[in-house]
């Protein structure tokens, strides 16, 4: 089948508005006769679930927490952009549209990005009227402020809840029309397949958590807003219960999965302490602004710190290796998360890093204080201020800035960040591939939608900060409920879908089928067990820095862990009832068929970009030697993986893309 | 507004609202009974106006009567309700890690109270209205028909030293239950704002000051009566 | 470190439970305390025995997933934290911790100390919103100023997580902070006065409903509230309960 991505024709500033003016519409009366499925209650598929119901349609939404407000989106920290120039900056839609497509590093779809920009704005006032508590300044404005690697300030914010508050936004649309009987709320409930009826989506079976029953539910349409596959890697800073399940299920019935190695790797989360690690946490990127990212020169000086023997406060500045500032000097240690995150792997695999695990690097916010504490003691008119006088007004001014951020870090690992610097390590945190959507945000699968982190649509190969809010509600709030109707208006005289059909039969015994092997497998390992060495082999072989051989051993590793948890995967505990093993027997099982097709994503695209990176795609001369190389000629296209069965027999659809508002080019932070 | 008393915050806004009335009437009772210390003569002319005035009998009386009643009926219903919204208890429960011994035993102190209040009643509203009421004798006049009984009367009640123990016991408890109820009615009818840490030092000083005003004034004519 | 641990274990809602002893050996004391309970689970997984259950998942103290009675205190020992970043070094070699659901009526047990807390869902149905629908044409964002300390405030009701902490900790299994927060948060802006009066007396209406008990003032939610949700929020709710019960 080859891939159309049904982009409109005209001006990219116009594709949007005539397009929907052109499109079916499904008119009021009908729409209450019209089921849609939302799985996942996150940003995107809570605000979808909302403004679905608002339209008129029956929404049934699902979601394994005990509440949609539980979420992953709530863990987002600061902040969600919009073209609003309220700082008269000069922001523009077009600039917002430029930023996110090079942040991105021409790896996304123009015109979906175009459209994202367009309706940013909107979401800001959407939020607004909900009641969002976004900060203000003293004049009762909406405050701003400005993320990683742009030049205006267009972030909101709510402190540094910003991806909570959306949250309760959503929620609580979501809540008015659950009061109204227009979404029907399945708390902890996981689907677990989709039900394909005539080659359209037509229903799911889901699994109710508490009971352990085997559900079926029938719509006219299918939409999944289930997250990212960061758990993929086992320790992320995504919740222990975030998967891949309901998106890999739909790849195996049909849906293309499109750039799976495309993965972010956050650069300041706090360092694995041990193996008993079970995630990882994410510090604000805005600490960068103020914190000098370090590791020793001398290795005798790495060991002593290891050993205890030495404090990195006794390392003279020349005893320092500021590398970001050494590497980049002109953007130091505010390089783009994924520069980031390389240089600090380069520096721990060479054998710096500086805690027992040998993977952390150093985040020191000891010049920041004295530069502060210096500029207040000429604010307040204080002549010849002590050292201690400079540290305590220094000291002030860090703490207004990331008090709560100091606090969550000595909170976790027991040290004072004012007195020693923070330690730090990268982290998976968001994965900008997923599911394979066209304009309309449907998949391959007629009637199937994917929308927020779980489809691959704005981010390219790498994501900017505070961008993922904006996504998940664009496609929630603004997008997805006028493509669908296009759909749905085929479907008023379809009538109800019956559940009780030879598709939903078959659907429902595979689930039963795999439920039951788990229960009876008397195997000898638990599923952590499996998941963990997943994730090791993530980690090291396609994860930061990736390389051919590596990449095939990672293949051959994965098949092989797989091949030996259906085997050995021990489950303990009953089919019908609340069984956490279970649950998450089930979702490792995908991660391990999903990691493979990962590893073979990276295996193909033999260039760096974004998030991903191929060691033998390296600039070899000049002044950007050693970073990284997209291939344009070779490599502007989406993969597009199409299941066969196994993993490694996936097949590649391409979808070329095509720049025509932008003109491409290398990134450069020299 | 009907049926407000059938909601969890009408319930404590009556209850506090009845508190709030209840401690209007102990400091003006404190300040009759301080006048006994200084002045036999005062105390007898107040207690005089205070047990034949008929707005005060009238009016005054059954509402604080009423006032009394509710404040306990209620009290007993919230605490009946608020024990069966947890059917099964803690193994182990560390109340005294979040809140005081006073806000968690409201029910005890307020218990104590009452069975000091019911003796306080036998003691001395019961002799009263049957003086009065039953026997007609509105004078407020002792024997000799010439002073009032209310100063000999008061200090012949403090003569016994197991009522002058539980008079203070009962004082004792009501200053725990102040300690709490004080601040606890203001937060109750939405009184929560820039003066509330003043009002709650206000509030420690009354729950103390006066309980122990009455325990001293007890003392003082437990070992002053002749 | 090697600690006893008194979990509480019931099959399932209907199951009568009890206190089960279990021992732990070798806990760091980086370990959080969630992930001390990963090391059980896995001890118990490879014994052949059913781990415990217990309810998390963003192990980073936001999503309000997390649950559990530590030692008699809600989240445990420590103050403004969630379970999941309450970490073992607030406890010692030896010492034995108890472990129980929250106890409420209106938050029956599922399974061991999973509770049922859609009781807060419905109390959020019954109100918590305002409405307006999604259009794209809803005024712009700054049309109305909104003075920053009623943003702020509000911004403080609204980082409430809804674990149910307070509910736990509350002798009376109250939930007035919750709904005080939920109350505050549109109570402070001028978007929310439109349906203040009918939200407060809704809200409330469904909170009695669900059988949580009185608020009596102790203070104990506010102390164990992981996000320090303030008293001052349920004192907000009287009023505005009051005024809406008086108007009609």
């Amino acid at each position: 089948m080859a891939l159309d991505s049904r982009v409109p024709k005209g001006p990219i500033k116009d594709k949007w508005t005539d397009y929907k003016n052109k499109i079916n519409l499904v008119n009021p009366a009908n729409k209450r006769h019209i089921d849609v499925i939302v799985v996942g209650t996150g940003l995107a598929g809570g605000s979808a679930a909302a403004t679905l119901a608002e339209l008129g349609y029956n929404v049934k939404a699902f979601a394994y927490q005990d509440s949609p407000r539980r979420a992953h989106s709530i863990a987002a920290q600061g902040g969600i952009n919009a073209a609003k120039n309220y700082q008269g900056d000069g922001d523009s839609t077009y600039r917002l549209f430029y930023d996110t497509v090079k942040g991105g590093d021409y790896r996304s779809r123009e015109a979906n990005v175009y459209r994202l920009a367009e309706v940013s704005a909107n979401i800001i006032d959407q939020c607004v009227a909900q009641g969002v508590p976004f900060a203000r300044d003293y004049g009762g404005l909406l405050d701003n402020r400005s993320f990683g690697g742009v030049l205006v300030s267009r972030t909101f914010y709510a402190k540094g809840q910003t991806g909570q508050q959306l949250l309760l936004g959503a929620y609580s649309a979501m809540n008015r029309q659950i009061a109204r009987g227009k979404i029907e709320m399945f708390n902890r409930h996981e689907m677990l397949d989709v039900v394909i009826v005539d080659g359209k989506a037509r229903g799911i079976i889901a699994r109710n958590l508490i009971t352990g029953e085997i559900e079926r539910h029938s719509a006219h349409a299918v939409v999944i807003a289930s997250g990212g596959y960061g758990n993929v890697y086992f320790l992320s800073t995504n919740a222990m219960g975030s998967n891949a399940t309901a998106a890999w299920k739909i790849h195996k019935k049909g849906a293309y999965f499109a750039n799976p190695c495309y993965t972010q790797i956050h650069p300041t989360c706090i360092p694995r302490s041990g193996d008993y690690q079970s995630k990882l946490t994410l510090m604000s990127e805005s600490l960068r602004n103020d914190g000098r990212i370090w590791v020793p020169k001398n290795m005798d000086d790495v060991l002593a710190i290891r050993e205890g023997r030495k404090k990195p406060t006794d390392l003279s500045e020349d005893e320092r290796d500021y590398y970001l500032e050494r590497r980049y000097p002109a953007f130091g240690n505010l390089v783009p998360r994924d520069v980031a995150s390389r240089a600090a792997k380069e520096r721990c695999d060479a054998g710096y890093g500086v805690n027992a695990t040998g993977e952390a690097v150093y985040l020191d916010f000891a010049s920041a204080i004295q530069r502060y504490g210096k500029e207040q003691a000429k604010i307040h008119n204080i002549s010849n201020p002590s050292a201690e006088k400079i540290y305590e007004l220094g000291q002030k001014i860090v703490e207004a800035k990331y008090g709560n951020l100091f606090q969550m870090y000595e909170k976790i690992v027991d040290e004072d960040p004012y007195k020693t610097p923070m330690m730090i390590y990268p982290a998976t945190h968001y994965t900008m591939g997923g599911v394979w959507v066209d304009y309309n945000l449907m998949t391959t699968i007629p009637g199937c939608y994917c929308i927020g982190e779980a489809n691959f649509s704005d981010h390219g190969a790498n994501r900017l900060g505070a961008s993922a809010l904006m996504q998940g509600l664009a496609d929630g709030y603004f997008v997805l409920p006028y493509t669908i109707g296009d759909y749905l208006a085929d479907d008023i005289r379809t009538g109800k879908i019956s559940t009780a059909t030879k598709e939903f039969d078959e659907a429902e015994k595979a689930v039963k089928d795999r439920i039951d092997f788990f229960i009876n497998n008397k195997g000898t390992k638990s599923v952590d067990h499996f998941h963990k060495r997943l994730g090791k082999v993530m980690w090291d072989k396609v994860g930061m820095a990736r390389n051919e051989k590596g990449l095939k051993e990672a293949m051959a590793e994965i098949k092989a862990i797989r091949e030996e948890f259906w085997k050995e995967v021990k489950v303990p505990g009953n089919a019908n009832e609340l069984n956490p093993e279970l649950e998450k027997a089930g979702r490792v099982a995908d991660f391990l068929e999903l990691g493979e097709l990962f590893a073979k994503d990276a295996l193909v695209r033999e260039e760096s970009c974004g998030g991903h990176f191929r060691e033998e795609s390296v600039e070899l001369d000049g002044e950007q030697k050693g970073e990284a190389k997209r291939d344009d000629e070779n490599f502007a296209f989406v993969s597009a993986w199409e299941y066969k069965g196994e993993p490694a027999d996936a097949v590649l659809h391409k979808e070329q893309l095509e720049f025509k508002d932008i003109e491409l080019k290398q990134r450069s932070y020299k | 507004m009907s049926g407000i008393l059938n909601s969890s915050i009408g319930r404590k806004f009556a209850m506090a609202l009845s508190a709030l009335f209840l401690m209007i009437f102990l400091l003006q009772h404190f300040i009759i009974n301080l006048t006994s210390v200084f002045s036999a003569d005062a105390f007898n002319n107040l207690s005089h106006f205070m047990g034949t005035n008929p707005l005060i009998q009238y009016l005054m009386q059954p509402v604080l009567i009423f006032g009394v009643i509710f404040h306990f009926v209620m009290g007993f219903v919230l605490e009946i309700r608020n024990k069966n919204a947890r059917h099964i208890k803690y193994y182990k429960n560390n109340g005294a890690a979040n809140s005081t011994w006073m806000s968690r035993n409201m029910i005890y102190s307020g218990l104590f109270i009452l069975i000091f209040l019911i003796i306080h009643f036998l003691d001395f509203w019961i002799p009263e209205i049957n003086t009065k009421y039953i026997q007609g004798d509105m004078s407020g006049l002792l024997a000799d028909g010439e002073t009032y009984r209310y100063f000999e009367e008061l200090q012949h009640k403090f003569v016994p030293f197991w009522r002058v123990a539980l008079y203070c016991l009962g004082f004792v408890f009501l200053a725990l239950h102040l300690l709490h109820g004080f601040d606890s009615a203001f937060q109750s009818v939405g009184a929560n704002n820039k003066y509330t840490k003043g009002l709650k030092g206000f509030g420690k000083a009354y729950a103390i000051v006066i309980p122990v005003g009455f325990i001293v004034i007890a003392l003082f004519h437990h070992f002053n009566a002749h | 470190m090697n600690l006893t641990l008194k979990i509480w274990r019931q099959k399932d809602s209907s199951a009568k439970g009890q206190m089960v002893d279990y021992k732990v050996t070798d806990i760091s004391e980086h370990m959080s305390f969630l992930e001390m309970m990963d090391v059980l689970n896995e001890q118990l997984v490879n014994a052949g025995e059913e781990p415990v259950a217990f309810d998390h998942d963003c192990r980073e103290g936001i999503c309000g997933m997390c649950s559990l009675y530590i030692n008699g205190e809600a989240h445990g020992p420590d103050r403004g934290v969630t379970t999941c970043q309450l970490h073992m070094r607030m406890f010692k070699d030896g010492d034995t911790i108890t472990i129980e659901p929250w106890r409420a009526a209106a938050f029956p047990v599922i399974k061991d100390l999973i509770v049922d807390r859609t009781s807060f869902e419905r109390i959020q149905q019954a109100g918590g919103f305002i409405s307006v629908n999604t259009s794209g044409n809803t005024q712009d964002a700054n049309a109305i100023p909104i003075a920053k300390e009623a943003a702020d405030k509000a911004m403080d009701a609204a980082t409430c997580i809804g674990c149910g902490a307070c509910v736990a900790s509350c002798k009376n299994s109250s939930a007035m902070l919750f709904v005080g927060a939920k109350v505050s948060q549109y109570a402070l802006l001028p978007q929310g006065q439109v349906e203040a009066t009918e939200r407060v007396l809704n809200m409330v209406k469904q909170m009695d409903e669900e059988g949580f008990g009185n608020c009596t003032n102790t203070g104990a939610c506010e102390v164990e509230c992981p996000k320090g949700i303030s008293l001052e929020n349920i004192a907000r709710m009287n009023r505005e309960y009051l005024k809406a019960a008086f108007k009609g």
